[in-house]
Order: structure tokens, then C-alpha cells, then sequence
């Protein structure tokens, strides 16, 4: 049985482009590795914390949309943790509305794109 | 001069307040996930200090209270709102 998650992580403003999507492509390479499908990624870009995380008060945001099976949560949330250029990552399981929802948020962000192409 | 008692003559004309009903915009939209990654729209439902505002005064239904309530919690541990502020609106 495969679920649907979403994880968003913030990696350290002290990081390049180069080294964010380094970090990126790692995670996104073990979602892979481990039978996960990714649907969808989005990148938030630098933004600014509501409050400091460690003595930061930036960070570059990033968000994973991907269907796994529930064992491989608990490893990818410890491969997070150990990872230090990743100062706070959430991940959420997406009911039926939640998917609802991202699926209709994509849409949006689509047309939005298209029209500024 | 009992007709006179029911005469009062105010200077100021009291203002009667016409109450406008409350209603869960959830539930009036069809909206079913409240999505934590729009701290815009959360904002709606929070007070000055960052605090969550009761239902009695947004008019919110237990069901979606719940599910707003969840979803400031994740954006809180995000950074993408305050826990405690002082003038966020």
C-alpha cells in the first residue's frame, strides 16, 4: 500500500544554488531508490522565517509531493535529521482532500505560469 | 403624562445593531482541507499576538476549527507563522 505524502524542508541560507539543489537531488534520488513515485516538487525559494531557527532568519525552502509506502517515512525522516544543512522539515500524510486539493493548487499554478509565458 | 414616558427624546438616536448571522465560511465555500502552507489565508484566523481566534468569534464549525487549528500548528513549526508576535496584522 503506497501513501501520499508531503514533506517541506528549509535548508540554511549559508548554502549556494548549486549546494540547495545538491541537497535537493539527494533526497529526491532516495525517494526513488526506495520505490517512491515523486508527483510533484516545488520550489519556494529563499524566504524569510516568522522566527529564527538557528540564529537564521532565512532559509530556502522546498517541497516534496511523492507516494511511498508508510516503512520508508521513518528513514527518510532520520536521513533529514542527520543531514545539518536542513534546519526544519514537516511531513504530512494527505488524506483524500488534501490530494484534492494539491491536485487543484497544481492546476492553478499551471494556468498561472502559462500565462506568463 | 403617561404619554409623555413613552416619549424619551434621546440626543443621539441609539444605534440598534442589526445582528448579521455567523456562518463557517468552510462550509459555505465547500472548501474541505485548510492548507497550511498559506499563512495568508491562516492569518484570517488568528489575533494581533498570533494567537487562534475562537469560534464564537469567527464563526467557524467544530469540524474546520479543528482542522484550522492543525494547520496553523504546522505552519507555526514551518516558520511560515509566528508563535508569539506583537502586532502581526
Amino acid at each position: 500500500m503506497l501513501n501520499q505524502y508531503e514533506t517541506v524542508f528549509i535548508c540554511t541560507p549559508v548554502l549556494s544554488e548549486p549546494q540547495v539543489k545538491e541537497t535537493v537531488k539527494k533526497f529526491r534520488k532516495l525517494i526513488i531508490d526506495n520505490g517512491g513515485e515523486i508527483i510533484h516538487e516545488e520550489d519556494w525559494g529563499m524566504k524569510k522565517l516568522a522566527y529564527p531557527i538557528q540564529h537564521k532568519s532565512t532559509g530556502f525552502y522546498y517541497l516534496f509531493e511523492f507516494k511511498v509506502a508508510p516503512e520508508f517515512i521513518s528513514k527518510f525522516e532520520i536521513e533529514l535529521r542527520r543531514d545539518e544543512k536542513i534546519i526544519r522539515f514537516l511531513t504530512v500524510r494527505l488524506d483524500k482532500y488534501a490530494v484534492e486539493y494539491s491536485e487543484k493548487r497544481r492546476r492553478i499554478q499551471k494556468e498561472k505560469s502559462k500565462k506568463e509565458a | 403624562m403617561a404619554q409623555n414616558s413613552s416619549e424619551i427624546r434621546y440626543l443621539t438616536p441609539p444605534s440598534v445593531e442589526i445582528k448579521k448571522k455567523k456562518y463557517c465560511r468552510f462550509r459555505k465555500n465547500g472548501i474541505k482541507y485548510v492548507d497550511y502552507k498559506d499563512p495568508e489565508f491562516l492569518k484570517k484566523f488568528l489575533n494581533e499576538q498570533g494567537k487562534v481566534l475562537p469560534r464564537r468569534i469567527t464563526g467557524t464549525s467544530l469540524k474546520y476549527q479543528r482542522k484550522v487549528s492543525t494547520a496553523i500548528k504546522r505552519a507555526r513549526q514551518l516558520a511560515l507563522l509566528p508563535y508569539v508576535t506583537d502586532m502581526l496584522k
